[in-house]
């Protein structure tokens, strides 16, 4: 690195400038030393030290310099180590920072990507979609190198991860911008007792009064006063560097700062975000020292910089003849002001311009910036008369020399947020502007965004919106005052757009589209604003059309020969700003649930699943041993001796009251009437339509209380749907959801009751406490109800105690088993023992169009019942043919071949004839089972199904009577012989 | 992020609500035709209008039915099931 630059465009000191001059700060951008103050930007501290060419266009490689420097177009985007896409406009310097520009091939300076440009007529409106899709093959090479080449800047993966905290917010008033307006409004509302919230983008708040009416006169001190009255409010908080991104329903809005996104719940809304500065389209208004007006004057007024030795203003308002005003007492010399409207300005303006000799042409354009050396400024503009209508005549002028040309042409409203909130825009035609037409409830325009120009009326405009805010809330009496007058003349030109034979008149800098690319889309046939967008790509770039969609519209309305009226505007969405996605990204707020046993198996090391909401032991790893062989290990204790499997995901639902009864058998296909007290019973719940969505057991604890299971992941459906239909059917039930608050646990295989015995004092005597049986009492201690149950097909009991026992409970059990073999065994190896009795996992057996009938389930609906859930439905279906079977099937034992997955197919004549829903090697029988839908023909006991296993080869597999393991139950019922 | 009225536990976000379908009265089981049977378990009409619908406060399981304007997601008025003093 050479020498530092000195800053060689660097004023004198300015009244509310926002640099500290005892502060230098040094830096680097694009390898060369330059040195700012504390305060400055990157754009401002290389605008002071003579740099011009701060980035380069995205398409065709431009040079681009400050253009609005108001952080919100995107001429200069820098990265650093750390970030990307940084807006230079608005991004603080640092001691040390060392930035470049982003997607250049060797600096911005001379990159060479620049010579794309060269190609520009053969890249047309468009392009994308009509090169490179033949041959398809090649599509991902062009992809590639056209994102390298019309790209932004580059991503570093390793980057450490940040967290982004977030915040939550809420106030009766949300007032959006800070310029004399929102002030204002936020000064008054709060003075009536609203909690007020201001927020303002820009780091220092003041919108127009900190750059663009220090030259008025009346307006000195304003800005602090304001401030001032503001402070002494203790219910009106100013956040600056915020900026209110989104608006979403009943007053949920997005502010995002620096460092976090806050969601915010505002009862009313006032939005005095002002307007954004429009450029003029003409030849070369791209170029470095081509800016907006409000540009020039930030430079002056808030840096310190002097934006150019010798300026043209383009003006169409009072506002240009102010920065006429205020360029000449910075230094520049303004050699011309060109005013587009053939009246010129009719204030006082006009006089304090004329009085500092600087010459005043009307009627008058830029028909295109002359470019100086390789384009990195200008050098001269030529201008050309305008006929009486405002068309350009084709007269060019002498070349006027100047190296910056200041615009100050138009006033596009900040009405993202407004649009956002539901305010409908219409277009005024004396202010030649969008203004609020029809505004929501409780949301309030006030200010420029409003139409209301003159400070005075700003003023006052921000007052009515604020107390209309308080009368809404009900703070203030309702005698809010009248809107103030939206006045003329004009602040904005109908059409400040210059055509020119060669082109490169920019409507979007983003995304470089000229003048002729909207002409092409149209002659294309995408007339309509929202078509337009998309196929051009216009405002649709990283200043999402704040400098480009008025200027378009404007363009489609001229072209269609149609009003700005019926043109339209393209939908506002969020966020009106990008937002680093670091903002967005965060925790997931649905919590994962566990067991109150879930300590102890991972001290077991197990393995563990997501299983809906829950986390379970899929598997306890044995060392030595693959997952298979520990599966197949944890299933053969249960057969052989005993096994203890956590259960508490189980739904633990108590249904209780006089028609307790009454309403099981209306929510269930079986019947309960009869069930008597201790005893439970298998339960299978249809949906209206009659599809199976649950299935568990019912315990009788008296006449009027039953416990009831559900599937893991339905508890919650459950009981709720269970809560709607007692209250459509009237009925005296309650329905407790106690699934977190008991925890469960199955101890399964011929040694469990010996296993059990000695910790309770229910007698498991099989005569005293037979199969599906249930009793209430004592099991280690705690308060337990057991269920004796034969879900895995061995001898066992359904263990549940309240969920702080559980633990206790578990170790007790595991502790008193160790000299029967005991082992605890996962969710796969229950899998397998149910598959192997042919039990079904609703979900994983059956689906969203399973019924019983076809699930061989119909013996546990009771057809003759008056009335249940799905029975109509059922008793339709009963009429139609069925078209499919759940079957089991098995592998010939000799086949040691892969496993088939869920859904893969069976295949009959080379046709799809069903699928698997599960499948397993069973230890015990030795072969590979499952089960699949199958068509009936196919269903019969011993036919052949060829199922493509492992994605591609043909087994054919047998179909196998269900169960296939003890047909008889006896293993569940019998009294162990051990 | 939208707010509903719980007519149990006044304004809560919506987040805290679960949609439960449209207010739909069952036709007599055993009487009506399967047509009929047919059109109550599968048709629902999707042109926008006030609709009345199931919502459900997850955090305290209250079911109640609000009127929502599906043209413009306004949520008119919300009450409990069978409490509406309007026409039913």
């Amino acid at each position: 690195m050479g020498k530092t630059t000195a800053m060689s465009e660097r004023l004198g000191p300015q009244p509310g400038e926002r640099i500290d001059r005892e502060q230098p700060v040094d830096f680097a951008f694009e390898g060369r030393r330059y040195r700012g103050y504390r305060g400055d930007t990157l754009s401002t501290a290389l605008w002071a030290s003579g740099a011009r060419v701060l980035g380069r266009s995205f398409k065709y490689h431009r040079p681009r310099g400050i253009f609005s420097l108001s952080g919100l177009d995107c001429n200069a985007l820098a990265e650093n180590r750390d970030s990307t896409n940084l807006r230079m406009d608005t991004t603080l310097i640092q001691p040390g920072m060392e930035a470049r520009a982003v997607n250049t091939w060797g600096g911005v300076r001379s990159d060479l990507y620049r010579f794309t440009e060269l190609f520009s007529p053969f890249l047309p409106v468009g392009f994308y979609y009509k090169a490179f899709h033949r041959p398809r093959s090649l599509f991902p090479f062009f992809e590639r190198r056209m994102r390298r080449i019309a790209g932004l800047g580059s991503i570093h993966p390793d980057q450490p991860l940040q967290a982004t905290p977030k915040r939550y917010d809420f106030c009766d008033l949300l007032v959006v911008g800070s310029g004399p307006a929102g002030l204002s409004a936020a000064i008054a509302a709060a003075e009536l007792g609203l909690q007020v919230l201001l927020v303002e983008e820009d780091r220092l708040p003041g919108g127009t009064l900190g750059f663009q009416l220090p030259g008025e006169p009346q307006a000195g001190g304003l800005l602090a006063e304001l401030l001032g009255r503001a402070a002494a409010l203790p219910n009106l908080e100013i956040r600056a560097g915020t900026t209110a991104a989104g608006c979403y329903a009943d007053g949920w809005v997005a502010l995002i700062d620096s460092r976090r996104l806050t969601k915010l719940r505002a009862r009313s809304l006032v939005a005095a975000a002002g307007c954004y500065d429009q450029p003029a389209v003409f030849r070369n208004n791209d170029l470095p020292g081509v800016m907006l007006a409000s540009a020039a004057q930030r430079l002056i007024h808030q840096y310190a910089v002097k934006p150019f030795s010798r300026a043209v203003v383009l003006a169409a308002n009072t506002d240009g003849y102010r920065a006429a005003f205020d360029l000449h007492r910075a230094g520049v010399k303004v050699a011309l002001v060109a005013d587009l409207r053939p009246q010129g300005e009719g204030s006082r303006w006009r006089d304090e311009v004329a009085g500092l000799r600087i010459p005043i042409r009307t009627g008058a354009a830029v028909l295109e910036a002359l470019p100086a050396l390789g384009k990195r400024g200008i050098r001269g503009v030529l201008l050309c008369p305008l006929d009486w209508r405002g068309d350009p005549l084709p007269v060019k002028s002498e070349p006027i020399a100047c190296d910056g040309i200041a615009m100050s042409v138009g006033w596009a409203p900040a009405d993202g947020i407004l649009r956002q909130a539901g305010a409908r825009m219409g277009y005024d035609q004396t202010l030649e502007q969008y203004v609020p037409d029809r505004l929501p409830a409780g949301v309030f325009a006030a200010g420029r965004v409003n139409g209301v120009y003159a400070l005075g009326d700003r003023l006052e405009d921000g007052r009515r919106a604020g107390r209309q805010a308080a009368v809404y809330l009900g703070k203030a009496g309702s005698a809010a005052p009248a809107a103030a007058p939206r006045r003329g003349p004009a602040f904005s030109h109908p059409y400040p757009v210059v055509p020119h034979p060669r082109g490169k008149n920019f409507v979007d800098l983003d995304e470089d589209i000229q003048l002729d690319d909207i002409r092409h889309s149209l002659q294309e046939g995408f007339d309509s604003a929202e078509l337009l967008k998309r196929y051009s790509t216009l405002g649709m770039g990283p200043s999402q059309g704040k400098h480009s969609n008025l200027n378009g519209s404007r363009i489609l309305a001229r072209l269609k020969g149609r009003s700005l009226a019926a043109t339209g505007l393209t939908t506002a969405r969020p966020f009106t700003s990008p937002v680093p996605l670091s903002h967005l990204a965060g925790r997931i707020f649905s919590p994962q649930r566990r067991t109150p046993i879930h300590g102890r198996h991972r001290q077991l090391g197990a393995r563990f699943m997501v299983a809906g909401s829950w986390l379970r032991p899929e598997y306890y790893p044995v060392p030595g041993s693959d997952r298979r062989a520990a599966i197949q290990a944890e299933a053969q204790a249960v057969r052989g001796r005993v096994g203890l499997v956590d259960v508490g995901t189980l739904g633990k639902l108590e249904i209780c009251g006089p028609d307790a009864v009454a309403f099981i058998e209306r929510m269930y296909t079986g019947r309960f009437a009869k069930l008597k007290e201790g005893r439970s019973r298998y339960l299978l719940m249809c949906d209206e339509s009659g599809m199976m969505v649950d299935d568990g057991v019912a315990a009788r604890l008296a006449s009027d209380r039953f416990y009831v299971t559900t599937t893991s992941g339905a508890s919650d459906a459950v009981a709720r749907e269970m809560a709607r239909w007692a209250l459509i059917w009237s009925l005296q039930v309650m329905v407790l959801n106690l699934t977190g608050a008991w925890g469960a646990m199955n101890l399964a295989g011929p040694r469990s009751l010996e296993v059990l015995q000695p910790l309770t004092d229910i007698d498991l005597a099989p005569e005293a406490f037979p199969y599906l049986g249930v009793r209430e009492g004592r099991v280690a201690g705690a308060p337990a109800r057991l269920l004796r149950v034969g879900f895995v097909g061995e001898w066992g009991y359904e263990i549940h105690v309240p969920a702080d026992a559980a633990v206790g409970v578990w170790d007790r059990i595991l502790e008193a088993g160790k000299a029967a073999g005991i082992r605890p065994f996962g969710v796969e190896a229950q899998r397998l023992l149910r598959l192997e009795k042919g039990h079904l996992i609703m979900g994983q057996d059956s689906d969203g169009l399973s019924y019983p009938a076809e699930a061989g389930m119909d013996w546990a609906v009771k057809a003759d019942k008056p009335f249940f859930v799905g029975q109509r439905s059922l008793s339709i279906l009963k009429t139609r043919p069925l078209t499919r079977r759940l079957v089991g099937f098995a592998f010939p034992e000799s086949y040691g071949g892969p496993v088939p997955r869920e859904c893969e197919l069976v295949i009959h004549e080379g046709e799809m004839a069903g699928r698997v829903t599960s499948a397993a090697f069973s230890p015990t029988l030795k072969q590979v089972i499952g089960m699949a839908y199958v068509h009936p023909e196919l269903s019969a006991p011993g036919t052949a199904v060829p199922i493509r296993t492992g994605g591609r080869r043909l087994v054919t597999a047998r179909v196998v009577e269900l169960p296939f393991y003890d047909p008889g139950n006896l293993r569940q019922k019998q009294a162990p012989v051990s | 992020m939208k707010l509903m009225r719980c007519p149990v536990n006044g304004w809560r976000p919506i987040q805290e609500f679960s949609y439960g379908g449209a207010l739909r009265p069952m036709p007599p089981p055993g009487e009506c035709s399967d047509r009929q049977w047919a059109d109550y378990v599968f048709h629902r009409s999707g042109a926008a209008a006030v609709k009345k619908e199931w919502w459900c406060h997850l955090a305290s399981g209250v079911w109640f039915i609000a009127e929502r304007d599906t043209a413009t997601d306004e949520i008119q008025r919300t009450y409990l099931y069978g409490e509406d003093d309007r026409h039913e």
